[in-house]
């Protein structure tokens, strides 16, 4: 009897959402565009067709060269580290060890807290300062005579960003171990006696039945914090602040928008963040909804 | 036969010890430190304990710090109570009364949380100075705009999850639409509704990025105010590890008595309801 009505009542539930989600990203995605293709300088806007120049500058942009470099090797060191040492903690904590859910939620609370605060603390923890200013992670190998693992962080030359990589390990690692342990309280326990019986030893179970049993589990963190890593922006701020050797994408665009007023290159730069994340994060929602339809059907 | 079985693997707590000092290292400097009087200060003795226990750094963090604090709460709370309420009922539509085209709109809502938000920046700012509306109030819009993705996902997979025929006995008696959510899904929404309202909460206390375009110097909240007071050479280290502290506490605690919510919402938003 109310069938009609309801019907109605549930688009007009859910269409100021729908509304909101077009404006605020698929419309402004398009503005942003428009935005990159035209030759808008200063304060005031200015849609003046400039066809892809901003682009093709920024191709060729030094700075840009730069940005791509640190964001590859950020990624790679930040991904790489995450999903080993998430990996590694989620099989040690599965081993129905005493006090698992203390460690669990000790490797996880730096979740809670935000880049801000990590790049605060993280800034003196690898102060490069040396000779009698030596404090820090410095200090401490120091003291404990590993002065072998002394070194200059985040100032040092073209790899500087590895260190602001560490920072963001110590942080989302704990993140992985929780999918990495989500997966693995997912594997049947028949699989694993199954192969124990046929003479399996531990780490042949982990490393050819769990770890190929886990590969979604991979894929996702692989695109998660993929995705995360083209985005990085608050914690290089916190650690290090806007300096060239440690600038990314996120950086320039915020710079050259806010500081420097050049608009259309601004917009460039954030429209080619948004096709390098797209290009991750598409199929994997397609990928994701279809896992989802055929659990259903069976 | 379980003790039997993990009887050789105590060796493994040598490594999670050292783990957990890996990830306590930061909190430890950040405690010894905000406790030191101003007197002991001093950047070799970084790793030292603390004397006595003094309240120098805290109260100049405070004094610096107090204002913003209160500015993220003033925006955190409306914009994670908002966005919650409205996640809910876009989960309720989209897994219990699906219309046309609702399984094709649903990853457009989605990509929504990946985007990053340089994309969408300078319209941003454009558009929220167009209709007038800025400091806090527009930081709390942006919260629950770009929260609508994340905070639907996780009502739709929960809503998903019961059974049809829960509805269907509904709708047999006369509710209709609204009652059903009112007085079927609504009670038994309690334990998604606290996974939703700390993970909003916890994301717009910790942004930076919206902060920073979207308010001014009189309504920075915390993240904001602490990254500039860091980037300041007037204010000594010591004082910015105890505000370090202030910053992280509201979030810390939340997470210390709640974790297992936040722990679902955190897997949640790698799409693994």
């Amino acid at each position: 009897m109310s069938r009609d009505k309801d019907r109605f009542l549930n688009i007009l539930l859910i269409s100021p959402s729908i509304l909101a989600v077009f404006i605020f990203i698929y419309l402004f995605i398009g503005w942003s565009v428009r935005v990159s293709l035209s030759k808008w300088k200063g304060l005031t806007a200015d849609y003046t067709w400039n066809g892809i120049k901003n682009y093709l500058e920024l191709f060729a942009d030094p700075r840009f060269h730069v940005d791509i470099r640190n964001t590859l090797i950020f990624t790679g060191v930040f991904v790489f580290g995450s999903i080993l040492l998430g990996f590694i903690l989620a099989v040690m904590l599965d081993q129905g060890l005493k006090g698992e859910g203390f460690f669990r939620s000790l490797f996880l609370f730096p979740m809670a807290i935000s880049y801000i605060v990590t790049g605060v603390v993280w800034r003196w923890l690898m102060n490069p300062a040396t000779g009698t200013r030596t404090s820090g992670l410095n200090l401490l190998f120091t003291n404990l005579g590993l002065d072998s693992l002394v070194n200059e962080w985040h100032t040092t030359p073209t790899w500087g960003i590895a260190a602001i990589a560490l920072a963001a390990i110590w942080q989302m690692s704990g993140y992985t171990m929780a999918l990495y342990l989500a997966g693995l309280r997912a594997i049947p326990q028949e699989l694993k006696e199954a192969a124990q019986i046929d003479g399996a030893s531990e780490l042949q179970i982990y490393r050819h039945i769990m770890l190929p049993l886990l590969s979604p589990v991979t894929l996702s963190a692989l695109i998660i914090l993929g995705h995360m890593s083209l985005k990085v922006f608050d914690l290089i701020v916190a650690i290090a602040g806007k300096q060239l050797p440690l600038d990314v994408p996120a950086i320039y665009m915020w710079q050259i928008t806010f500081d420097g007023l050049f608009y259309g290159k601004g917009a460039a730069i954030g429209i080619l963040l948004l096709i390098s994340v797209a290009v991750l994060i598409i199929p994997y929602i397609r990928y994701t909804l279809r896992m989802e339809r055929e659990e259903n059907e069976n | 036969m379980k003790t039997k079985l993990h009887l050789g693997k105590n060796w493994l707590y040598l490594p999670l010890v050292m783990m957990a000092i890996f990830y306590l290292l930061p909190m430890y400097v950040i405690l010894v430190t905000g406790f030191k009087s101003f007197a002991e200060i001093d950047l070799k003795t970084m790793w030292d304990l603390p004397k006595g226990i003094a309240f120098d750094n805290y109260i100049e963090a405070w004094a610096k710090l107090s204002p913003s604090l209160r500015n993220s709460f003033v925006m955190v709370i409306p914009a994670s109570l908002i966005s919650s309420a409205i996640g809910s009922l876009n989960g309720y539509v989209l897994a219990k009364w699906k219309f046309r085209g609702s399984d094709t709109i649903f990853p457009f809502i989605l990509f929504g949380m990946f985007i990053p938000y340089q994309s969408i920046m300078i319209p941003l700012v454009q558009f929220m100075k167009g209709i007038g509306v800025s400091g806090l109030p527009g930081l709390a819009l942006a919260h629950i705009i770009y929260g609508i993705p994340i905070t639907t996902l996780t009502f739709r997979n929960y809503y998903a999850s019961l059974p049809q025929e829960l509805l269907e006995a509904a709708k047999i008696d006369g509710a209709d639409m609204l009652g059903i959510y009112r007085h079927i899904l609504l009670p038994i929404s309690l334990p998604s509704f606290v996974v939703v309202l700390i993970w909003q909460f916890t994301s717009a206390w910790n942004d930076f990025l919206f902060a920073v375009i979207l308010t001014g110097n009189k309504e920075w909240p915390i993240t904001v105010a602490l990254n500039n007071m860091a980037g300041s050479q007037i204010i000594a280290w010591n004082v910015q590890m105890a505000g370090s502290l202030l910053a992280a506490l509201p979030t810390l605690l939340v997470y210390i008595f709640l974790g297992r919510y936040f722990l679902r919402g955190l897997l949640a938003g790698s799409l693994k309801g």
